[in-house]
């Protein structure tokens, strides 16, 4: 970064300190929060997405899709949402990778499975082999997208279910008594109206989403955990800038880090709900409006 | 080797019982039935170590919470701030930091008729560090649900303490305090469930496996490393976990039952299958 | 398996226009000095890297780099994720189970024990090792007790504040932390494990292992491998 960093072996007190904190690796470190954001920002909205698709399927006519829907609320209340992000990168590569060999190389005659390899023909891989170093990253960065999607997707549906629900029972007879359709019902007054009642288990959900953007590292992510731990730990003199252990600070980093986004996150949320509850009939729109007065 | 030799060899495993090496080749469905079944007994035992002692600290933590005292409310709040601000993962690598940096030595605690040395070095060991840091996340997580029940407690049941003549102590064991358990317990079923979830992040953190004993999630990562296909041993994990997530179901919603049972029929709060989700 | 792409050099030791030959992934760990580290200003280095880089220059390929961590270093070449694995990883009869070596690039070395302290008992104490490594298995079948720890770091970390009586580990990796710590020493004999040092590629591959192998020999034979074992490893022994 300076200059004045090309021989750290000369350098003492604060300079060192300087120069080390902005060493090439440190830039990397600093870079991989902003992987942590991405993450929070992409994953958020897919998995509203996923728990959508899976409340809409809970309340389905059709048996097997409500079974399913129901099943896969019923699924993260089983099962530790460590296992989903272990299992479901490596099960969807594998899983990717033979269906495309089914269809790029039907007369491919060696089995898939060898002893131990997992091997499909090579049009089939994904990415490509050839495919630049960045396709790589991006595959497996949306592979651990989609992984935090599934799981936290059935959170999402859990919450959407049970908002749904909330809606009033009346204002659906309402909308069928002017005559609407099950779907403009469904478009025109419960969706609308279900947000307000989604809110606090959603904001709760945004909360644990965040709690649990350190697991990335299981996933070979390089996030804030990885450069941490590669940091932090003791460095002999093959490394330009020596240190002991020094893990438990950057540790410490962390611990900040996410105190400080959890508690933002959670003023923002108490804001948006105030705003939301403006004109509600519920107890904080009561609330609000005597304020006011 | 038939099943019930290796059953015999490692259903203890995870605890240094049984044969030492772990199975290396040919792994049988089996052996992997076998060996994430006994890594259950850490979960078991970290869960409901730090659920038995976090429930104490909880109400403490929520009367704490709601006292007139600024100094033990300050406190009490940034104990829940700090645990449930921030991410467990990152909790058990701190703590797993800081515990190795204590200096190593033995403490004698009288206590009258027999003495326990006690090895600082033991925090660094899962057994006891990993259940402190639970039981402090357990206990700042219910800590919270706790507070909320205590200022949901119906004015008209303490007033009618009042009248009684019931006062500080025992009006708080009977009155206060059974009202706010019988208010907390879905959510905290809920808690129960999410602790138990969260006991299979310890090996995977700062805290090392010893003698290669770890819990279920250790050795169906073991498995799945050395097998390359994850579709047996992290399904045979998801199975015991369910299992476990029925058990605490049931056993909570049967001390709830009793929690309710003064109440008339139509008053009880039944322990809903759909509790709320979210931690 | 875990799809752990990480981004490192990119090297073109390019086969110039001529091929218009896919890139050869290669994998290292990126923790075990002098083998493999990442360096100061985020890029990977060591034995491993320069060698690979040369290999690769020789056989008329284009490599690139990815780190990858070590417990998931196997499973990530069987199923695909790159093509070879350089990381100091020492030939096996039970990796070669799993996965094929090219010959070797370095001699078989001595693993050593170092302790804080010269009266540590290696066979019936607690001993640190890497998870999944030969030093991890020897040392569960020695009769100590084994700690595992997830990087080769942490295994010294653990000698030096008490939680393990000595680590068990490569001697040229533990040499550099012994002369730096006047606390920590090598004790009890040095012992031989594996085979040596081999490139890993996948037993499908046969392709790619024989060209790896043909300029491995072509390196052995022009001395330009044991340059970089002077460069890196001055303890170890030439070809």
């Amino acid at each position: 970064m300076f200059a004045s960093c090309a021989d750290p072996g000369s350098l003492d007190g604060a300079m060192w300190l300087a120069c080390y904190l902005t060493s090439g690796k440190h830039m990397a470190f600093y870079a991989s929060f902003g992987t942590v954001l991405v993450l929070l920002l992409v994953t958020a909205p897919v998995a509203l997405a996923c728990g959508f698709a899976g409340a809409v399927a809970a309340r389905s006519d059709i048996l097997p899709l409500r079974w399913f829907g129901r099943a896969y609320i019923a699924m993260v209340r089983g099962i530790p949402d460590i296992a989903f992000f272990l299992f479901v990168p490596i099960a969807l590569d594998q899983g990717i990778e033979w269906l495309r060999h089914q269809v790029k190389c039907p007369d491919w005659d060696l089995p898939v499975r060898q002893g131990s390899d997992f091997v499909v023909c090579p049009a089939a891989k994904m990415p490509l082999s050839s495919a630049p170093q960045w396709v790589h990253e991006g595959y497996g960065f949306a592979l651990a997208v989609l992984a935090f999607a599934v799981v936290f997707g059935a959170f999402a549906a859990n919450v959407l279910f049970g908002a749904m629900r909330a809606v009033p029972r009346a204002q659906i007879e309402t909308g069928e008594a002017y005559g609407m359709s099950g779907r403009q019902v469904f478009w025109r007054i419960l969706v609308p109206q279900m947000w307000v009642f989604a809110l606090p288990g959603l904001s709760n959900l945004w909360q644990i989403l965040i709690k649990a953007t350190p697991l990335l590292f299981l996933l070979g992510v390089e996030d804030i955990v990885y450069w941490a731990r590669e940091l932090g730990g003791s460095k002999t003199s093959a490394f330009s800038y020596p240190h002991p252990d020094w893990r438990l600070y950057y540790f410490l980093a962390l611990l900040v880090f996410y105190l400080l986004l959890t508690h933002v996150s959670e003023m923002v949320f108490s804001r948006l709900t105030r705003r939301l509850s403006h004109g509600q009939a519920t107890l904080a729109g009561d609330a609000l409006r005597k304020a006011q007065a | 080797m038939s099943c019930a030799q290796t059953f015999h060899d490692y259903a203890l495993r995870s605890i240094g019982l049984g044969e030492r090496l772990l199975p290396r080749t040919d792994f049988t469905l089996c052996d992997q039935f076998v060996l994430i079944g006994s890594g259950m007994l850490w979960n078991l035992y970290f869960g409901i170590a730090a659920l038995a002692m976090g429930f104490f600290l909880a109400t403490a933590v929520a009367l704490g919470r709601s006292s007139q005292s600024w100094p033990v409310r300050k406190a009490s709040e940034w104990f829940i701030f700090l645990f449930r601000g921030s991410p467990l993962f990152i909790q058990f690598f701190l703590a797993y930091q800081a515990f190795v940096l204590l200096p190593r030595v033995g403490v004698d605690i009288p206590l009258g008729v027999a003495t326990i040395s006690v090895q600082t070095s033991w925090l660094t060991k899962a057994w006891l560090g990993a259940v402190i840091v639970l039981f402090l996340n357990t206990a700042a997580y219910s800590g919270e649900i706790f507070y909320g029940a205590l200022r949901a407690v119906p004015r008209g049941e303490l007033e009618a303490a009042d009248a009684y003549g019931l006062a500080g102590w025992q009006k708080f064991r009977r009155i206060t305090w059974p009202t706010l358990l019988r208010l907390a317990w879905p959510a905290y079923t809920n808690e129960a469930i999410f602790l138990f979830h969260a006991t299979a992040l310890v090996f995977f953190t700062g805290f090392p496996a010893w003698r290669q004993e770890g819990d279920a999630l250790y050795y169906a990562n073991y498995f799945a490393d050395k097998t390359f296909n994850p579709f047996i041993p992290y399904p045979i994990f998801a199975f015991y976990f369910i299992l476990l997530t029925l058990t605490v179901i049931t056993v909570f919603g049967r001390i709830n039952r009793r929690l309710n049972r003064h109440l008339a029929p139509s008053e009880r709060s039944r322990l809903k299958i759909r509790l709320p989700l979210v931690r | 398996m875990k799809p752990a792409i990480v981004a490192a050099t990119i090297l073109t030791v390019a086969a110039g226009a001529a091929s218009a030959q896919s890139v050869i992934r290669l994998a290292t760990e990126g923790a075990y000095p002098p083998y493999n580290l990442i360096d100061d200003s985020g890029k990977v280095a060591g034995y491993d890297v320069d060698v690979g880089d040369a290999v690769c220059a020789h056989a008329h390929l284009t490599c690139e780099w990815v780190t990858n961590d070590w417990d998931s270093i196997i499973p990530n070449l069987v199923s695909g994720n790159y093509d070879a694995i350089l990381a100091g990883m020492s030939m096996t009869e039970e990796r070669e189970k799993v996965i094929d070596f090219t010959q070797n690039y370095l001699k078989p070395e001595p693993s050593s024990y170092v302790a804080a302290s010269s009266d540590v008992d290696v066979k019936h104490g607690v001993i640190a090792a890497q998870t999944g490594t030969i030093q991890a298995a020897f040392v569960q079948e020695s009769g100590a007790t084994l700690v595992e720890f997830a990087t080769p770091e942490e295994t010294v970390a653990a000698v030096r504040n008490g939680e393990a009586d000595a680590v068990l580990a490569d001697k040229s990796y533990l040499v550099d932390y012994v002369n730096e710590d006047p606390d920590l020493a090598f004790v009890g004999e040095d012992v031989f494990l594996g085979n040596g040092l081999g490139i890993g590629v996948r037993q499908s591959d046969t392709d790619l292992r024989d060209k790896l192998d043909a300029a491995l020999a072509e390196m052995k034979k022009d001395g330009s491998l044991n340059a970089l074992i002077d460069k890196w490893m001055p303890n170890s022994e030439h070809f």
